[in-house]
């Protein structure tokens, strides 16, 4: 009896019957409304294969991270016999060769994602609620606070990105905290221009007049009620950000503000293999390449998500 | 009281208080950054054994006695007199240092926004009017690649290439080596000083040492133009206006380029403007790989030789200019676009 039951659920599940569920026009509950136009928002970005080629970059790039060990043979930090296995070219066992210091690249490679993901992860959860909290205080405050808070905001927003990280990580020193909050200290404005700009259509609604009414404090409203409303557009912002931070962490590491040797990271392994280019050309080649590849991945990824999400430009 | 000033007198004043104030905040950061570093200033003075009394002294010099209010009021107060302090590398003014270099940079970026200009408009335009044909798509595409690489790298790439392996370019640097101590600077722009000379060999070097790093920032800038552009042809296209001179039969090469372009001119001149700044701060990293000594050499050239003050200065220099060319380019547009209040 109750296998037939379940038997008749799975059936009512078959892909026209699923889909027709998720796009009916009259949604039995929020979940189910949620659940489809996620769906309708998916389809729209699976039929960009530009978008979905970015996803699939994104993913590898995940994949690689979490599963380093399994896809390389060599330690990325212990180097190999250090005259035999110097400056090998690619080919044979060192598939991109090895560098000065007798590491292999690829593997470097590999493990320099790690350093990538967990850059691009620090910097968005430092950056976005520095933002967050900015914006909806100034939203929903107003007055002089919100003056104060977007002059802020502006100022940080008018001076030059780049030189001022460069200029924090020099005085913090190299390393990857100093890195992060170098990137981070520059990327908070846009996020907090865009929680303001949510707060202030929000502030004025029932369901806050409501929560006002029955007392609660306006930190209460703004945990609770206002910050999570900023969230889908702070996330998609973030996203489209990622190929800039990736891209500004590489050129710090370039320029030797990064991790410190022997950690891998990309830029700085662009960097090592500079001085020995015009003989040992793959040291600073591949890892070049993997930040290309990696921040097109994101570009794509956002311009996909972008389309979806604002179709003005459609 | 306000009402008494002409408006225009006092659109300018708000532009100049903008700056000021904007500028205030890049002094508060620069100076929270002077006062973070680990180092202490007086130990880059004095020795490690100097005697009380000297470091005493040197903290007295250097003003760090004063509470740090007074000390942020003295710093501005440095700024605004234009003093920057004294490079521990080069032992001279920080602003003699950075008057020096930065012909370099403006000469670098100015004809990397030309490239990107000159390419960057046209292949936007053609973009937009063929909406999604291949060419629409592979110009897209470039500029995608562009906006994706990183510039050190496509540098080291090109040197490699087109001087290591082809020697169809000269290699780092603004000139050959033998010809460097011959240009006596004028303007401190090698193209002009040259020709100043009257030496159209070495103008011809200058020009060849110009082209790949003027090229690299050209493409990173005309990936932001191109695709800024590509999508304000777009809006103009959709209007109304332009369908009513379709059909009117107005040719549709001057609907493009004089009914769609009038409109789109003002907001690209933003955008130019915008990048250019953007230039001017990537050719720290472009600087680095072409042995280019402008501002950004200079400044990672301090970083690595611990010399704060110049940092730091530097920092204000591109900042000054970086503020100054945003905030003029939206007072501009104010000014031409007067839906833009």
């Amino acid at each position: 009896m109750s296998s037939t039951a379940s038997t008749g659920w799975v059936i009512a599940l078959t892909p026209p019957e699923w889909r027709r569920w998720l796009l009916t026009d009259t949604p039995q509950s929020r979940w189910q409304a949620r659940a489809g136009r996620a769906y309708l928002g998916w389809a729209a970005f699976a039929r960009n294969p530009l978008a979905m080629l970015g996803l699939l970059i994104v993913l590898v790039l995940i994949g690689m991270a979490i599963f380093a060990p399994l896809i390389t043979s060599y330690s990325p930090v212990v180097s190999g016999d250090t005259v035999a296995d110097r400056f090998l070219p690619p080919g044979g066992d060192h598939w991109l060769g090895t560098d000065g210091h007798s590491w292999d690249i690829w593997s470097r490679i590999v493990y320099g994602s790690r350093t990538s993901l967990l850059i691009i992860f620090m910097v968005a959860i430092t950056a976005a609620p520095v933002g967050i909290i900015i914006g909806t205080t100034a939203g929903y405050l107003g007055g002089w606070i919100d003056t104060a808070l977007m002059r802020l905001t502006d100022t940080f927003l008018a001076l030059p990105k780049l030189v001022l990280a460069l200029a924090f990580a020099a005085a913090l020193g190299a390393g990857m905290e100093n890195l992060i909050l170098a990137i981070a200290i520059t990327s908070w404005p846009p996020y907090a221009r865009i929680a303001r700009a949510e707060t202030l259509t929000v502030r004025n609604t029932d369901y806050i007049a409501a929560a006002q009414m029955s007392g609660a404090s306006s930190l209460r409203i703004l945990i609770g009620h206002i910050m999570p409303m900023c969230l889908p557009s702070l996330i998609v912002r973030v996203t489209l950000d990622m190929a800039g931070i990736i891209l500004t962490a590489a050129g710090l590491g370039f320029l030797g503000l990064g991790v410190p040797l022997p950690q891998p990271e990309w830029g700085s392994m662009v960097a090592d293999g500079r001085s020995d280019i015009l003989n040992q050309w793959w040291v600073c080649t591949y890892p070049g390449i993997a930040i290309f590849i990696v921040s097109l991945g994101f570009n794509l990824m956002g311009d996909g998500l972008r389309d979806v999400l604002d179709p003005r430009e459609q | 009281m306000t009402d008494i000033l002409p408006g225009w007198l006092r659109s300018i004043g708000k532009v100049v208080i903008s700056i000021f104030i904007t500028m205030f905040g890049l002094l508060l950061m620069t100076f929270i950054i002077s006062r973070l570093l680990p180092a202490d200033p007086v130990l880059a003075i004095v020795s490690d054994h100097a005697s009380a009394e000297a470091i005493a002294a040197a903290r007295e010099k250097l003003g760090l006695n004063h509470p740090i209010p007074i000390q942020f009021a003295l710093y501005i107060w440095d700024v605004l007199r234009g003093d920057l302090g004294t490079s521990l590398r080069t032992n001279q003014p920080v602003l003699e240092d950075l008057a020096r270099v930065f012909p370099a940079t403006f000469e670098l970026a100015t004809w990397g926004i030309v490239i990107g200009i000159v390419i960057g408009v046209p292949a936007g335009v053609l973009g937009a009017v063929r909406k999604d044909s291949w060419i629409d798509n592979v110009i897209r595409f470039v500029g995608l690649v562009g906006y994706s690489m990183p510039i050190f790298w496509l540098g080291i790439m090109g040197l490699l290439i087109f001087y290591a392996k082809l020697d169809w370019l000269p290699g780092p640097g603004r000139l050959d080596f033998g010809y460097e101590d011959m240009v006596t600077p004028i303007t401190g722009i090698m193209t002009i000083d040259t020709l100043l000379q009257g030496d159209t060999e070495m103008f011809r070097n200058a020009v060849s040492h110009l082209i790949l790093p003027a090229s690299l920032l050209g493409y990173f800038s005309l990936a932001y133009i191109s695709r800024m552009t590509r999508s304000l042809m777009l809006s103009q296209l959709r209007q109304e206006y332009v369908l009513t001179a379709r059909v009117k039969g107005v040719p549709e090469r001057r609907i493009v380029w004089k009914h769609a372009m009038g409109n789109v001119l003002v907001p690209l001149l933003t955008v130019i403007a915008l990048s250019y700044g953007t230039l001017l701060e990537g050719s720290v990293l472009t600087e680095t790989v072409f042995t280019w000594r402008g501002l950004g050499l200079y400044i990672t050239d301090s970083i690595f030789g611990q010399d704060l003050p110049a940092v730091m200065g530097g920092t204000i220099v591109v900042g000054f200019v970086y503020i100054l060319i945003n905030t003029l380019t939206d007072a501009l547009y104010r000014f031409l676009d007067p839906r833009a209040k």
